[in-house]
């Protein structure tokens, strides 16, 4: 009956898994995200997989972007898709990386179930427009 | 969505699945289309939890406290739901949530349903939003759901008002007494709790409100309600008191530091008390009551703007009526008329 609430609002979860003790660039893409109209909830420092998974359940966000500059990514993002896939999660959550990752690591992530991932410099616009493009249901 | 969607979540819901609470709380937030069906379908299973509000200004140390107090009752085998409410951007319509950080305590105890919500905007729908997500959490079987709001306004009064008791955190050293005398959240407190006691200016603040909540006690409000009796009155006036506060909550403060997880017992015990309170005096019964009559008008009241909007439409658009008002063709009493006066045919036709 009402008009115009066909615009539903994109939710993210902003995550740092592991030990970095870094997060400005994760407070920089939260920030960019909510200009750009997303709801997001960032997670802290320091957080276990299952911590990750758990808020990304229960906040059943669209978007997971998981931020890593210490070089754990190929053992921790596999587990935080293992914990969503063990929910029901998976297949309606665009999981995304950013941070440091080298470009040999790249495919072996995607195989994972990584949609995409974003090194250092990448434009913020590319990144909400990637969000924009590619997010389930 | 088909209407087998809504069952199966209705029935994921009853069964325990946290995947399926947490899309059925999403379904009511972007009121998606069956979220009524689904509602409707859970409230039949709804009743059993115990419905706590906080709210405070910011920075006094709501999410901190909610952990502590999640803890505790997860301590004592009850499970908890908490739905945060954070306010979005006027400009975006985004927001940050940011309380979720802060509930260190129960990290990876899925029996703690810790779910975030934006305000988004909506005048008066974000406290039917928060009540259906209180809907959901209690037929899931939550023994305690905690509403956490930033009191910023009297959008965040309506939506603690959802709750059957209503805590109110208090800074030390946020304001002079006249700051308390003010209306506002302060009045629909039933515990207050001054946290990070441990500050300079905790004891005064403590005892600015306990002579503020004692004042509320002996009045203006009440003398208000008795005006008919007069001035000539006075003298007998405090009897009255002294008979209606058999019945009446006075409300309790409590200190604590929640960083340092003191006093959260003692809230705990507060909590209890006006529980208990709220049981015996049939108080509990009332508030639910009102609740639900505020929340039917509530609906009514969106889904008649809903049916005005339709009709505005068909009248060619907002701009076109105004253009008739600012020409002086019509004036905004004839235009309302104009609209309105088919749909009440309409419902007197109805009626017969």
């Amino acid at each position: 009956m009402s008009t115009g609430q066909e615009q539903r609002t994109i939710r993210c979860l902003v995550a740092k898994v592991g030990l970095d003790g870094h997060d400005r660039g994760a407070h920089v893409i939260a920030r960019a995200f909510r200009d750009a109209g997303f709801e997001v909830i960032y997670s802290g420092l320091h957080r276990a997989p299952e911590e990750i998974v758990q808020a990304a359940v229960q906040e059943d966000v669209d978007v997971l972007g998981i931020s890593i500059l210490s070089g754990a990514h190929n053992t921790l993002v596999p587990k935080v898709i293992e914990g969503l896939k063990e929910y029901g999660a998976f297949e309606d959550t665009l999981v995304l990386v950013g941070g440091i990752v080298p470009d040999e690591d790249r495919d072996d992530l995607k195989d994972a179930g990584v949609a995409e991932v974003f090194g250092p410099g990448t434009p913020m616009q590319e990144t909400i427009d990637f969000v924009r493009e590619n997010v389930q249901r | 969505m088909s209407e087998a969607r809504v069952d199966d979540l209705v029935a994921g819901v009853l069964d325990g699945e946290h995947r399926a609470l947490a899309r059925a709380i999403t379904k009511i937030e972007n009121r998606e289309p069956g979220y009524r069906d689904l509602v409707s379908a859970l409230h039949a299973h709804t009743g059993d939890a115990e419905v706590i509000g906080v709210t405070g200004s910011p920075g006094a140390g709501k999410s901190t406290l909610v952990d502590k107090l999640a803890k505790r009752y997860r301590d004592r085998g009850l499970t908890v739901g908490v739905v945060a409410v954070d306010p979005s951007s006027p400009y975006s319509g985004g927001a940050v949530l940011g309380d979720r950080i802060r509930m260190a305590s129960n990290v990876g105890d899925m029996d703690v349903f810790f779910r975030s919500m934006s305000a988004r905007g909506q005048l008066g729908g974000l406290s039917t939003a928060t009540a259906d997500a209180i809907t959901a959490l209690d037929a899931f079987g939550k023994d305690r759901i905690i509403v956490e709001t930033v009191g910023a306004g009297q959008n965040e009064v309506d939506v603690v008002r959802t709750a059957d008791t209503v805590v109110v955190l208090v800074q030390p050293g946020s304001g002079d007494d006249v700051q308390m005398l003010k209306a506002g959240i302060l009045e629909i407190g039933d515990v207050f709790v001054v946290n990070k006691a441990d500050m300079d200016g905790a004891a005064t603040t403590v005892s600015d409100l306990r002579e503020m909540l004692h004042m509320r006690d002996g009045s203006p409000a009440s003398a208000g309600a008795a005006g008919h009796h007069g001035m000539g009155s006075m003298a007998d006036g405090d009897d009255d008191v002294a008979e209606d506060s058999a019945d009446d909550w006075d409300p309790v403060v409590v200190e604590t530091v929640a960083t340092e997880n003191t006093g959260v017992e003692d809230l705990i015990d507060a909590l209890d008390d006006h529980y208990a309170h709220l049981r015996e005096t049939g108080e509990l019964d009332r508030r639910e009551r009102a609740r639900y009559a505020e929340g039917i008008r509530q609906l009514l009241r969106s889904d008649t703007a809903d049916l005005l909007e339709d009709e505005i439409a068909r009248h060619g658009g907002m701009d076109a009526l105004v253009d008739a008002v600012q020409a002086r063709e019509a004036d905004p009493y004839t235009v309302a008329d104009r609209i309105l006066d088919p749909l009440a045919d309409c419902v007197d036709r109805r009626r017969e």
